[in-house]
């Protein structure tokens, strides 16, 4: 019955598919993925190890007055530059051995040539380790704040900045990856973890 | 005031939703992207400690955990053990290869090291020159943000 089938045809509003439903499918799964995601950013202290040492050749010379040594027992106390030391003085004491510019002859000569060494025992609590880890990297990290602040090092040069910033991690935030740190260019921190004692 | 008559006619008032389910997709999309759902089980206790000079690693692609610390057993804690991925490490040596292994599939690898903060210094040690045996030399130590002072 072709005549009957073409009058239908001719009622018909236009052939739609329903997507009313669309939304709440694509809700569902919205809530699911809402529910099972975790935004969470790892945070936490960057290092460099040292590269494996070649047994023929010995490690670069650091003069004494350019090294700042951080002994770290089992009990957690505090052996700084041979003596006995309180970790709330650690943050100073660092910022003045790496600010000294050879003014001290016991401080270090220049700040890319002061070496802050971390040596721990083998019973040391890990915590107490990251906390003194963590004194060392402040005390750079203030350092660095002034510089984004002033633009100029602790001696008065000049680093480069185009502007000032209100802290280093604000100026850090601006870098893109690849530029170069013009701060830790200008600053740098060489954290150095000791090897440990092979146990003879 | 013909408005008025004219107004009355044809269509029926609505909001038009035609547009809902892109909104809801384009959402539905950014928290598929960012789902990561493939949890880890980890087998050992590790509760971070806590620091302040922190720095971020926003390329998480580039992260490798090695997770340290006490073993869970129900309720008591075992001796502290090592985990890399899913599995617990039982020769210490065995790390050199496998970070050895991740380094040549990413050539820019940063092991994650989450240590639990009542660890000793012992195995620390020992994982790093192992990874330096490896040549994995960037490392993070993970800690969490440091309350304020009260």
């Amino acid at each position: 019955m072709p005549g009957l089938l073409d009058e239908r045809r001719e009622d018909r509003e236009e052939a739609e598919i329903p997507t009313a439903g669309m939304a709440d499918i694509a809700f569902l799964l919205l809530i699911f993925f809402l529910v099972t995601t975790t935004i969470n950013v790892d945070t936490g202290i960057g290092m460099t190890l040292p590269p494996k040492l070649d047994p023929n050749q010995q490690p670069p010379p650091v003069k004494e007055r350019n090294l700042f040594k951080i002994l770290v027992n089992a009990q957690g106390e505090l052996l700084v530059e041979e003596e006995p030391a309180n970790i709330g003085q650690l943050r100073q004491r660092v910022k003045n051995h790496v600010t000294n510019y050879g003014e001290n002859p016991d401080l270090a000569v220049s700040p890319d040539k002061a070496v802050i060494s971390i040596k721990t025992d083998a019973q040391t609590p890990y915590n107490r380790y990251i906390e003194v880890l963590d004194e060392v990297w402040m005390s750079y990290r203030e350092i660095w704040d002034s510089i984004a602040r002033s633009g100029s090092t602790p001696q008065g040069e000049e680093v480069g900045l185009e502007q000032t910033y209100s802290s280093y991690q604000e100026y850090y935030n601006t870098l893109d990856p690849g530029d170069d740190n013009k701060i830790r260019d200008a600053f740098g921190a060489q954290i150095s973890i000791a090897e440990p004692d092979t146990g003879e | 005031m013909a408005r008025f008559e004219r107004r009355t006619s044809d269509t029926e008032p609505g909001f038009t939703t035609a547009s809902l389910p892109d909104i809801v997709f384009m959402l539905l999309i950014f928290f598929m992207v960012s789902t990561v759902l493939r949890e880890q089980n980890i087998k050992v206790r590790t509760q971070l400690p806590q620091a302040e000079a922190l720095t971020k690693i926003d390329q998480k692609r580039l992260v490798s955990k090695i997770h340290i610390g006490p073993l869970k057993k129900g309720e008591n804690e075992g001796d502290t053990r090592i985990q890399i991925d899913d599995a617990l490490i039982e020769n210490r040596n065995a790390i050199r290869t496998i970070m050895y292994n991740k380094l040549q599939q990413q050539p820019k690898l940063i092991a994650s090291l989450k240590v639990d903060q009542e660890s000793e210094m012992e195995v620390i040690n020992q994982v790093q020159q192992e990874l330096r045996e490896a040549g994995a030399l960037r490392i993070n130590y993970s800690s969490n943000r440091e309350n304020p002072p009260q």
